[in-house]
């Protein structure tokens, strides 16, 4: 049986992994390699890699890390962070990434998808969206939820799954960091509604939350970043109470 | 040892190259078709669209030197599918040194997602040299489409929709539908097996 996947983010700017309660208080967290190989000793079954530097120089700093995680990590990771174009996501393959992430880009210009899913496969891309509910709508949203668009979450996931996604990773921006569980129903609706695999973001606190999301949520991953980060909730202790729960866990 | 990895228009080969690097072995990419023929060992890696690769591998004649390899080769995904008879993938037929054919998964109910992504568990069906060091029911991450249908050379199955082959082997062909190099512990030392033959 397939595994549920558990998978931490880490935040990367500068080539370093930051840490904050709000984007304001960024704090230096250490080498992503390091703290990506800690996390796979401790039984996370793939990696994001999220850059958030806003630099020219961010295409090249992105691939040299990507060739770094390659080089270190034996299991899968993604990596993403204002990935525009083909060349941009030829240079991360070509450094090793397993995956790409990408957000914005693909609103803005949703033929990217296509483009990207007929030069590399859709297994190499992952749609990322967030989504808000506004008076019971839930709407995409831009730049950490900031900017509103037109796009109804579960119109938007079937034309990135029509157009060539591999996987959806939506991250629900009124759970995100409220540490109150996922958005369940919204995931199970996005998860009907695609026939592509659906990682579940946003609202991890606890570990009865993981349980939740890939029941109720019908998540098949579920991706955390500061309840690992802090240790609030260490992987493999989450994986074992997910397998005395009857959820399928790679152990 | 001379170890090679056939670098061809496919994605990702150089995951291949970097989890060798991590067990302390040395390998070299190349389309070189004398240095492929030459080589102690060949792996055969590929992410990919079987129709435009085995076009590719014919135009520039790495088919023909695979096919007649007889050292030990390692299919990994793509190249797994490529060695078999035909692939559904562009109805394209592939190199069809295993007598076995490549299928589209097709959900049968709404909970069932396709590409299978993730990590699975790999049932031993025979005994294979490549898995000495590990046990059935270990877990290895795969992510594909289409699948090679259980058959006579099928080592282990793999269970997603139905009971598919998540390895083969035949003669000198070994292959793996899962990544060795991204299936952490597990992965390598099956990779490790495989430099040991």
């Amino acid at each position: 049986m397939l595994a549920k996947r558990i998978i931490p983010c880490l935040d990367i700017k500068n080539g370093r992994t930051v840490k904050g309660v709000n984007f304001e208080q960024l704090r230096d967290a250490g080498d992503p390699v390091e703290l990506g190989c800690r996390y796979v000793t401790e039984g996370a079954d793939e990696l994001v890699f999220l850059d958030i530097t806003a630099t020219h120089e961010k295409r090249k700093t992105l691939s040299k890390l990507a060739k770094k995680i390659a080089r270190h990590l034996n299991i899968p990771f993604t990596i993403g962070g204002g990935i525009q174009s083909i060349e941009d996501a030829d240079l991360l393959l070509n450094a090793g990434a397993d995956k790409i992430s990408i957000n914005s880009a693909a609103v803005r210009d949703p033929d990217l998808i296509s483009r990207l899913a007929d030069q590399f496969g859709s297994q190499f891309v992952v749609v990322a969206v967030d989504a808000k509910e506004v008076n019971g709508e839930w709407l995409v949203h831009l730049n950490g939820g900031r900017i509103a668009t037109a796009y109804k979450l579960l119109d938007w996931v079937k034309e990135s799954e029509n157009r060539g996604a591999g996987e959806i990773l939506f991250t629900s921006m009124n759970n995100d960091g409220t540490k109150a569980g996922f958005a369940c129903d919204a995931l199970a609706a996005v998860s009907d509604q695609v026939g592509i695999p659906v990682i579940a973001s946003g609202g991890a606190g606890n570990m009865e939350h993981f349980y939740d999301v890939f029941t109720r949520g019908k998540a098949d991953a579920g991706l955390a970043a500061s309840i690992f980060h802090f240790k609030e909730i260490e992987i493999c202790d989450l994986k074992k109470y997910l397998a005395d729960q009857q959820i399928p866990v790679r152990l | 040892m001379n170890i090679r990895i056939i670098d061809y228009n496919a994605g990702n080969v150089q995951s291949v190259l970097f989890a060798l690097e991590r067990i302390g072995i040395s390998a070299e990419l190349t389309n070189d078709i004398d240095k492929i023929r030459s080589a102690d060992k060949v792996i055969f890696p590929g992410v990919g669209e079987a129709k435009n690769t085995m076009a590719y591998l014919r135009e520039t004649g790495l088919a023909d030197a695979i096919y007649h390899l007889k050292q030990p080769t390692l299919g990994i995904c793509l190249g797994m599918q490529l060695l078999c008879q035909h692939s559904e993938e562009g109805d394209t037929d592939c190199l069809n040194i295993i007598p076995l054919k490549v299928k589209k998964f097709r959900a049968t109910d709404a909970g069932e997602k396709i590409p299978h992504i993730g990590w699975n568990k790999i049932m031993f069906e025979k005994n294979t040299p490549l898995f000495q060091k590990n046990e059935s029911g270990d877990y290895a991450y795969f992510v594909h489409s289409y699948y090679v249908e259980a058959g006579d050379y099928t080592t282990a199955t793999c269970d997603y929709i139905l009971p598919f082959s998540a390895a083969l082997q035949k003669d000198n062909f070994y292959a793996t539908q899962f990544h060795p190099e991204k299936s952490g512990d597990v992965g390598e030392r099956i990779l490790k097996e495989f430099i040991n033959l």
